[in-house]
C-alpha cells in the first residue's frame, strides 16, 4: 500500500501501486504506521510523499463503506489521527503530487508544508458537493486555514471545481508546478534536502507549524503544547 | 420596492425602481418576503440578485432612522437577518453588482457566493469610516469572511476605498466584470443556470455554504447543524 525509503535525510512515502490508493482503513493504518517510522527517526530531515500511477489518492474507499453511513463515518473518523499526524510531524513535509487529488484526498495533500505538482495532468475536486455530502468539520477546518486566497475555498469547495495544478498554483493551492510528471519527485526531494540542510530542530519545527494552525491542532486533535514543553524547546543557537 | 421573477430554475430578485434602493424597514421586509419564498420553492435552483437604475443599493436609511425614534441601531439590528437569508439560502446566488454597492448594500452584495460587477461605472464603498460610524460586528464578520486578502480588507474598511468593478476583481472581491449592466445581469443568470445545472442538493449546499463561515454563522446567528442534521445529509448519490 505504501513504501518508506530513506535517500540521505530525506524519507519519501510512496503510496504504491496503479489504483486510486483511497484511504480505507489499511491504507489509513499503513500510513500512520509510515508516519509513526518517520517521526522517531531522529537523523531524518524532511519527507516527502509521492505516488505511483494515475493517483494521488482519490478519497475514502466506498468500495469499504458500500451505502453505510456508519463505515463512512468510521473513516472520517479514522482519518482524522492520519492529518493529525502530518501536521504535528516533526519535520518539513511535500506532497510531490503525480496524479489526481479527490475529496478526503485533497485534505491528505493539503495537510502537507509543501505541495509540488505535475502541470500536465491531475487536478484537485472536492466531489463532496457533487456527491450530497456535507464535509466533516475539520475537512472545512484544514480547506479554511490553507486556501487562503479570494475564492479558491468556494470554488473547490463550493462549486466542486476540478482545479489543475497550474490554476491551483496561481489560486495557492500548489506551491510549484512542473512541465513533466518526472520532474516532480526529484524536486521535492531536492527542496526536501534543502530543507533538511537547514538543520532545524524537529520539535521546534512541529511546535511554530501547530502555532500557525491553532484551530486545524484543536479540530484535529492535537494537544496544544504547555507552556513548559515550549520553553523546552529553548534554543541553544541564541 | 423588489420583485421576484423565475426563469426556467433561476429566481431573479430585483431591487426595483430608479432610486437607491436603500434599506428601511419596508425594503428589508419585501426582500425577506421574496427570499422565504425562493427558500420554498423546490423547483428553484439559483438566485440571482439585480438592482435597477444606478445603485445597486446605497446602504441603510439613514434619512428613515434620523427621523424615527428607534434610529440606526434598529435598521443595524433588522439587516441580520437578511443577511442570514443569504448565508443560509438553500441553493447558489449570484450578485449582479449594476450600479453603487455603498455599506449595507455592499453588504448584500457580497453575502451572495458569486459577485458580479459591471466595470464601466459603480463602485463599491464602505463609507462608515468616512461618515464616522465603526461596523456592526457581522459587517465586520461577513468581510473578514469574503475579502481575504489583507490589503484590501485594509482598503475597504480602514480607507474607505471607492473600488471600481475591475479593481475589485483583481482584488478578489468581485468574479467576474462585465462592460455594462445588461451584459452583467446576462452573465450573472447565465453562471445561475450553470450552477442549477449540477443538480446539487439544496440542503447539502446550504450545509456546506454555513460550514465555510463558520464564525460568520454564528454572529448572524444561524443555528449550527447538529450532527443529526448533518448526517441526515448522507448522500444518496454514493
Amino acid at each position: 500500500m505504501c513504501t518508506l525509503e530513506k535517500k540521505g535525510r530525506v524519507l519519501i512515502l510512496t503510496l504504491t501501486g496503479s489504483g486510486e490508493h483511497r484511504l480505507g482503513p489499511d491504507m489509513i493504518s499503513s500510513l500512520r504506521s509510515a508516519l509513526a517510522t518517520a517521526r522517531s527517526d531522529s537523523t531524518a530531515g524532511a519527507l516527502v510523499v509521492t505516488n505511483e500511477g494515475r493517483f494521488f489518492c482519490n478519497g475514502f474507499d466506498l468500495a469499504w463503506t458500500g451505502k453505510s453511513k456508519e463505515k463512512l463515518m468510521t473513516l472520517v473518523s479514522q482519518a482524522k489521527p492520519l492529518i493529525a499526524d502530518l501536521v504535528s510531524l516533526p519535520m518539513p513535509t511535500i506532497a510531490a503530487v503525480t496524479g489526481h487529488v479527490a475529496a478526503a484526498g485533497v485534505m491528505f495533500a493539503l495537510a502537507h508544508d509543501y505541495v509540488y505538482m505535475r502541470g500536465d495532468r491531475g487536478v484537485f475536486y472536492c466531489s463532496e458537493l457533487d456527491v450530497g455530502l456535507p464535509f466533516p468539520p475539520y475537512f472545512m477546518v484544514l480547506m479554511r486555514t490553507k486556501l487562503t486566497k479570494p475564492g479558491t475555498l468556494r470554488d473547490l469547495a463550493l462549486g466542486a471545481k476540478k482545479i489543475n495544478a497550474i490554476e491551483g498554483k496561481e489560486r495557492g493551492l500548489v506551491d510549484k508546478v512542473f512541465d513533466s510528471a518526472s520532474d516532480v519527485l526529484p524536486e521535492a526531494v531536492n527542496m526536501a534536502e534543502q530543507l533538511a540542510a537547514r538543520n532545524w530542530i524537529g520539535g521546534v519545527y512541529a511546535s511554530i507549524r501547530m502555532s500557525m494552525y491553532p484551530d486545524l491542532c484543536r479540530s484535529v486533535g492535537i494537544p496544544q503544547e504547555s507552556d513548559e514543553e515550549v520553553e523546552k524547546h529553548f534554543v541553544s543557537r541564541l | 420596492m423588489c420583485t421576484l421573477e423565475k426563469r426556467g430554475r433561476v429566481l431573479i430578485l430585483t431591487l426595483t425602481g430608479s432610486g437607491e434602493h436603500r434599506l428601511g424597514p419596508d425594503l428589508i421586509s419585501s426582500l425577506r418576503s421574496l427570499l422565504a419564498t425562493a427558500r420554498s420553492d423546490p423547483s428553484a435552483a439559483a438566485l440571482v440578485t439585480v438592482g435597477e437604475g444606478r445603485f445597486f443599493s446605497n446602504g441603510l436609511d439613514l434619512a428613515w432612522a434620523k427621523n424615527s425614534s428607534e434610529g440606526l441601531s434598529t435598521l443595524v439590528r433588522l439587516l441580520k437577518p437578511l443577511i442570514a437569508d443569504l448565508i443560509s439560502l438553500p441553493m447558489p446566488t449570484v450578485a449582479a453588482v449594476t450600479g453603487h454597492a455603498a455599506a449595507a448594500g455592499m453588504m448584500i452584495a457580497i453575502a451572495h457566493d458569486y459577485v458580479y460587477m459591471r466595470g464601466d461605472r459603480g463602485v463599491l464603498y464602505m463609507s462608515e469610516l468616512d461618515i464616522g460610524l465603526p461596523f456592526p460586528d457581522y459587517f465586520m464578520d461577513l468581510m473578514q469572511a469574503k475579502i481575504t486578502d489583507p490589503r484590501t480588507l485594509r482598503d475597504v474598511t480602514l480607507r474607505a476605498k471607492k473600488i471600481t468593478g475591475t479593481e475589485a476583481k483583481e482584488r478578489g472581491i468581485v468574479d467576474k466584470v462585465c462592460q455594462s449592466a445588461s451584459e452583467t445581469v446576462a452573465e450573472a443568470v447565465k453562471m445561475a443556470e450553470e450552477l442549477a445545472g449540477r443538480n446539487w442538493d439544496k440542503g447539502v449546499y446550504a450545509s456546506i455554504r454555513m460550514s465555510v463561515y463558520p464564525k460568520l454563522c454564528k454572529s448572524l446567528e444561524i443555528p449550527e447543524e447538529s450532527d443529526e442534521a448533518v448526517t441526515k445529509h448522507f448522500a444518496s448519490r454514493l
